[in-house]
């Protein structure tokens, strides 16, 4: 357990905490404004990296694919609000996760007919490959960094947006207490879209950025949804804030959780079942810490006010 | 919904209840006499579906009646399907031990972890049971004599007493219909006691119960542990059914499929948590007998299920009942 690997795999952390923020960011939001359970939220984080493929494929240019794809994701979630999620507010929140757990089988199912069920690719773009020295010793891929970098970016843009804005008011507001701010006046059919179509394209924007570093694949966005609801949880529905600090806390804790569990155990346990046990326990750590935060606050770490 | 069942005033509506269940039951009952000898395959589809359907029935007596939505459900069938398995692996393979010690297993499970999901409500408790169904599937992962991630063939199905009766397909079959049988009459005494009154008073309203002087936390308590014991004796049966167990069974897609049954057949409704599950088996399987891409047509049902017909199966059978009335 060298400081080298520790530092490596605390950016690993931060990167992959970064990539689970912009994930659970448009979860909560629609989650605490429209009080709506959107299970195929992660499908939109696969279709995501599936049309920055496609575009990249056409266009040969990663900027024109990273904006097409951001469009693209903004349509097809703008159309699946229109065509059935606008159906789903009233009703109750099992109904809601049926209805987008059909969703999620078809859309999965539907990437498979369209681009074939082998993992496809994504080069990461030639200025931004390679590695830089970050310390004597210590090489770290750029594109990792760019993740980190625009993650952290869009989260200072929301926290603008949330703190400064007229809409990010009402947002917050909505989070609160959503028939209220509906009573005042305010449309809150177009509030929930506006919500809904930049929850939708982080999510998208999520996907395109991992993809030169993971493989496409159906799929895809099922692990990483049951993490980003792990992260909304933990960090209080409704509550952008807390989105923030949970994914880094989950980033953080599940990747050197994985990389150090066996070395931890191997200080107390026989080589063998430590190397055995080590891999569960690492899987486990967040849904324990999740259990924990639960345990001691029911309602998660930053409770939106007027929620229970 | 089955207050008509349950309310001794509405006898017509009694008898019309009561006929569903017994054709229900009465067809599973005949069954293997009429898909004609050499069917094993017919009737390990049906003896999938009774699997599931007991597992349902657990899930609807929390989730329909006690208003407490488990999406770890997958645990338990997995704790019973690997106390059978690691039973049988150490040369215990017989049903009247193994089957005792699944129901205990999960049983155990279930008083641990609703101590702890019990104190939160709505998603969070979603959530919280998903957070113990992974850590179920991870530790079931991380079994490496016992397969691991891969999971592990059984030799042989349990024997009963000392003989191996179970080999049987029939004899198995008949086994696990007795066994959905005496869950289904169980979780129909259970909602229409005073214990299930209360139940489902906490459900509509736990300040109001808790006012009465009822102590909703230890009778959600104790529903949940039946739950999950009910769970457990599903998880034996699956065991014994495939010969295999696999961490795979607890995956949290499995408690979605859970979910969705229930949804399917009708939330609350004892005769639905049957059919639902039916419907949801033997419609995945015909569908992906016909397409391998079955799921493109499996997910837009669901969908129009939560628009177009509430109330899953049962619901839709009482609107057309009501319709001809």
């Amino acid at each position: 357990m060298s400081l080298l690997l520790l530092i490596v795999q605390t950016l690993n952390g931060l990167q992959f905490g970064v990539l689970l923020f912009l994930i659970a960011a448009g979860l909560t939001l629609v989650f605490g404004v429209m009080d709506f359970i959107n299970l195929a939220h992660g499908v939109q984080y696969m279709l995501g990296a599936y049309f920055a493929v496609m575009f990249y494929a056409l266009t040969g240019s990663f900027v024109l694919a990273l904006l097409l794809a951001l469009l693209a994701s903004l349509a097809f979630g703008l159309l699946l609000e229109f065509a059935i999620f606008r159906h789903l507010y009233e009703r109750d929140h099992l109904e809601q996760v049926i209805a987008t757990f059909g969703i999620i089988l078809f859309l999965n199912e539907g990437v498979k007919v369209v681009w074939g069920a082998s993992p496809l690719s994504l080069p990461v773009p030639e200025a931004l490959g390679g590695s830089v020295v970050l310390m004597p010793g210590l090489l770290y891929p750029v594109w990792r960094i760019v993740i980190i970098v625009s993650g952290l970016a869009v989260a200072l843009l929301l926290y603008v947006l949330v703190t400064w804005t007229r809409v990010g008011m009402l947002v917050r507001a909505g989070a609160s207490n959503a028939r209220m701010v509906s009573v005042l006046g305010v449309d809150i059919r177009r509030l929930f879209m506006i919500v809904f179509g930049f929850g939708t394209m982080l999510a998208g924007f999520a996907g395109i950025m991992i993809a030169p570093i993971l493989s496409v694949q159906p799929g895809m966005g099922d692990t990483v949804l049951i993490l980003a609801f792990v992260v909304i949880v933990i960090g209080g529905i409704g509550s952008i804030r807390g989105a923030f600090l949970a994914a880094l806390l989950i980033g953080l804790v599940d990747t050197l959780g994985r990389s150090f569990a066996v070395d931890i155990l191997r200080l107390f346990m026989a080589p063998s079942p430590a190397r055995t046990v080590g891999p569960a326990i690492a899987s486990m750590l967040i849904y324990l810490l999740m259990a924990v935060v639960l345990y001691v606050r029911p309602a998660g770490l930053f409770p939106a006010k007027g929620r229970g | 919904m089955t207050d008509a069942a349950l309310s001794p005033k509405s006898r017509p509506a009694v008898l019309r209840w009561r006929m569903l269940p017994l054709a229900i039951f009465g067809l599973l009952a005949v069954a293997p006499f009429l898909t004609g000898g050499g069917a094993d395959y017919a009737l390990n589809l049906l003896e999938r579906v009774m699997i599931f359907a007991i597992a349902v029935l657990g899930l609807d007596l929390i989730v329909g009646f006690g208003g407490l939505v488990s999406f770890g459900h997958a645990a338990f069938i997995g704790l019973g399907a690997y106390a059978a398995g690691i039973l049988a692996f150490h040369g215990v393979g017989d049903m009247l031990l193994a089957m005792p010690a699944a129901l205990a297993l999960s049983a155990l499970f279930a008083a641990l972890t609703g101590l702890v999901c019990l104190r939160t409500r709505g998603v969070y408790f979603i959530m919280i049971t998903l957070a113990f169904g992974q850590m179920a599937f991870f530790t079931a992962s991380s079994l490496a004599p016992y397969g691991g991630d891969d999971g592990m063939t059984l030799r042989m199905r349990s024997t009963v007493a000392g003989f191996n009766l179970l080999a049987n397909e029939r004899a198995f079959y008949y086994v696990t219909f007795a066994a959905v049988l005496l869950v289904y009459l169980l979780c129909r005494m259970l909602v229409a006691s005073r214990f299930g009154r209360v139940l489902r008073g906490s459900k509509e309203n736990p300040t109001r119960m808790a006012a009465l002087g009822f102590e909703v936390f230890r009778y959600q308590l104790v529903a949940y542990v039946v739950s999950g014991a009910i769970g457990g004796l599903a998880g034996f049966l699956l065991a014994n059914a495939t010969n295999f167990v696999s961490p795979a069974y607890m995956s949290w897609q499995r408690s979605g499929e859970l979910i969705v049954m229930v949804m399917f057949g009708g939330i609350g409704t004892l005769d639905g948590a049957v059919l639902g599950a039916a419907a949801y088996i033997l419609l995945s399987e015909y569908l992906s007998q016909w397409t391998e891409h079955w799921a493109l047509i499996f997910g837009p049902l669901l969908v129009a299920v939560v628009l177009f017909a509430r109330g899953g199966l049962i619901g839709a059978f009482k609107r057309l009942r009501r319709r001809r009335a």
